[in-house]
């Protein structure tokens, strides 16, 4: 008996968009530590922790979230661990994020001026001092709407959970349209809700962007 | 840990990888040549006076950039089955990353061509040059340049998203590294040896870049400056 | 003498703003016309729409036979008439000095390539930078680049050459040898309009001197006009500006 999409199947789609929730935000809080501990390795001036985080990040930047999905869920329980396949989305997405936030942040980072970096030198204020009180401020800032809008990339790589078994919004969407065989219904329901998600970060994203850019000089190209 | 490490065993399957990559290869130079044609139009068409034009290129940038990869893939593959086109797996996922990158794309390309100030376009109109002929050279082209580590990097990250084709059986390397650990239990190696096989593919990808860019732009090649 | 620019009672307003107020004059064949005035006078206003780089609201622009002010202007055809040349150069950056004068005569006026190279030859030694045709822009002066753009305009052998403010945003050192090339230009008999604040350069070389002022033409004269302003606005004028 084929049954056609119905309430319990929209609620259980739901129930996964409320799981691509919680592991986006367990990505976004444990990468966001560990790429702000990675942002500040690479602009430290201890040439071998610039180096170690330069590494670490070409390394996961150059592998896709798939593989590395694959790496911690298969490889980890071979090991002797076993893990569920929520635990190892978060390694994985964590591990990602870390790099990429990192990344970002770092550029936040060196892009608050010179001059700046010169006047906190000339209140005698000491290394860690000048970048809690003048530099991380500033950076922060800066750092918000390519936050923002990496939060969209987020949402949108816990889809590749679903290909190790944790069941969220895509893999909730493969399971009902494994009992009803209407797959193109099935995802454009899922599509629709991950747009839901992500269209107001990104619109959030552009609007602090350009709230960003009134206060800056216009560029010169002569 | 008690875990013996056996790379043997999986460096044995050296050619099924190969394989896998050259496939992967394929995709990403297809979907990049026509991802970048795609958007290039698209950002035109953005930035083109006429409203439907522009509304419609501009709500498929957003639909595509708001959704997963994954899911587009799953909706291009089953729907086209759906209309009754029975394509095999890799044509259908080289148009859905032709959709995707193309949105991308476009993006990377409309950020470039609002980067030109107007007073170069006065001076182009000034000397009697047409709207194509502005375009081209005083927009397209000088805009390309400026955007071109964006796109290098754009291109990269397709070729890491076409992993996400295995799942609907594209036979790439993701496909294979999932077949080969399945085979000879030992995940760990696998996955490490084909994460090593991408980023030499995105070493390969970016040299490969970097020399088209030498080639094509010769203003960079000549003073190395940015525009 | 033929008449190869004329405005008349040309009202341009942006917005609420109204900048030209009924601005009319004429230029003959070999003239050399120079306007002053203060920013805001719309002296730049008037002179954009001499090459439709502004659309008027009211009145007539004629330019060597072209309607300017009629939607059915051919452009390319009166672009290829009119050469401008900009405060801010716009040399284009991705392009060699010999590409940037070249791009327009290959482009628009289907030159060959050798017959364009010729003209490019010709005209970078007019300005004296004959030595400088493989540079890129961003490795000129300003100065230079302002005398590229200048060649760039000639390369299309126009009727008559108009000049915004060319030298305001030069280095005082460097100003001198732009304007050393517009006087050589004028003395080839090149029909020229020229919106300057070089009061001394104006007084020298343009054959008529035109103050605007609020969106008028004030006060008209040859060079004499500035040492003996008769309106109070071009004396205060005067007496501010040197």
């Amino acid at each position: 008996m084929q049954t056609s999409f119905n309430i319990h199947h929209l609620y259980f789609l739901l129930n996964g968009m409320a799981w691509t929730l919680a592991l986006s935000l367990i990505a976004f809080i444990g990468g966001g530590i560990a790429g702000f501990a990675v942002a500040l390795c690479r602009v430290s001036p201890v040439a071998a922790v610039r180096w170690s985080a330069t590494a670490y990040v070409q390394l996961v930047q150059g592998i896709p979230l798939l593989i590395l999905m694959f790496m911690t869920y298969f490889g980890l329980s071979i090991a002797g661990w076993t893990l569920s396949a929520l635990v190892a989305a978060g390694i994985a997405m964590t591990i990602y994020v870390s790099a990429y936030l990192g990344e970002i942040w770092r550029g936040c980072i060196e892009a608050v001026a010179r001059t700046q970096w010169e006047a906190a030198e000339c209140l005698a204020l000491s290394r860690t001092q000048r970048m809690r009180l003048v530099i991380l401020p500033q950076a922060l800032r800066i750092a918000t709407p390519p936050t923002v809008g990496f939060m969209v990339q987020i949402v949108k790589n816990t889809s590749l959970a679903s290909i190790v078994g944790f069941v969220e919004l895509a893999r909730a969407g493969q399971v009902v349209n494994n009992s009803i065989f209407q797959p193109f219904l099935v995802y454009i329901i899922v599509a629709t809700f991950y747009f839901a998600l992500c269209y107001p970060l990104s619109a959030w994203s552009t609007r602090l962007e350009r709230r960003l850019q009134v206060g800056q000089p216009a560029p010169l190209f002569a | 840990m008690s875990y013996q490490f056996d790379f043997s065993r999986v460096l044995q399957e050296f050619p099924l990888f190969l394989q896998g990559a050259w496939l992967t290869i394929q995709l990403s130079l297809v979907a990049t040549a026509m991802g970048f044609a795609i958007g290039s139009l698209c950002a035109i068409g953005r930035r083109s006076g006429v409203k439907p034009v522009s509304l419609a290129c501009g709500l498929y940038v957003e639909l595509i950039r708001n959704t997963p990869l994954l899911v587009q893939i799953f909706l291009v593959y089953f729907g086209l089955s759906s209309i009754g086109w029975k394509v095999p797996a890799m044509y259908a996922a080289v148009i859905a990353l032709v959709i995707n990158v193309g949105a991308y794309t476009s993006e990377i390309m409309r950020a470039g061509m609002d980067s030109i100030h107007r007073g170069q376009l006065e001076a182009a109109e000034c000397l009697a040059l047409n709207r194509a002929q502005v375009y081209w050279h005083v927009i397209l082209r000088p805009a390309m340049e400026r955007v071109y580590p964006a796109l290098t990097s754009q291109f990269i990250l397709l070729m890491l998203g076409s992993s996400i084709t295995s799942q609907i059986s594209v036979e790439e390397l993701t496909a294979v590294a999932n077949r080969v650990q399945s085979d000879t239990y030992r995940s760990f190696e696998t996955y490490i040896v084909v994460a090593a096989a991408y980023m030499i593919l995105a070493l390969l990808m970016r040299l490969g870049f970097w020399l088209l860019g030498q080639l094509v732009f010769t203003r960079k090649r000549r003073l190395g400056t940015t525009m | 003498m033929s008449t190869v620019v004329e405005l008349r009672d040309v009202h341009k307003r942006f917005g609420a703003n109204s900048v030209l107020k009924g601005v009319s004059f004429e230029v003959s064949k070999g003239q050399v016309i120079a306007i002053i005035g203060r920013s805001g006078s719309g002296k730049s206003t008037a002179l954009r729409c001499i090459d439709r780089l502004e659309i008027v609201d009211r009145g007539e622009i004629i330019v060597c036979g072209h309607r300017v002010h009629s939607p059915d202007i051919n452009l390319r055809k009166l672009r290829t008439d009119v050469g401008i040349v900009f405060q801010s150069y716009n040399l284009f950056p991705h392009l060699t000095v010999e590409q940037n004068i070249m791009l327009a005569p290959c482009a628009a006026k289907r030159l060959s390539k050798a017959d364009a190279k010729a003209i490019c030859e010709r005209v970078l030694r007019q300005v004296g930078l004959a030595e400088k045709s493989q540079a890129y822009p961003e490795q000129l002066s300003g100065g230079q680049q302002q005398r590229v753009a200048i060649a760039r305009s000639l390369a299309m052998e126009p009727q008559v050459m108009l000049f915004d403010e060319v030298t305001s945003a030069l280095d005082p050192q460097l100003t001198g040898e732009v304007l050393k090339v517009i006087e050589e230009l004028a003395a080839t008999g090149m029909t020229m309009v020229l919106v300057t604040h070089e009061m001394a350069f104006a007084a020298k070389v343009a054959d008529v001197v035109i103050f605007m002022h609020e969106g008028r033409v004030w006060e008209t004269g040859s060079g004499a006009m500035l040492t003996n302003p008769q309106t109070t606005e071009l004396q205060f004028f005067i007496g501010h500006a040197l």
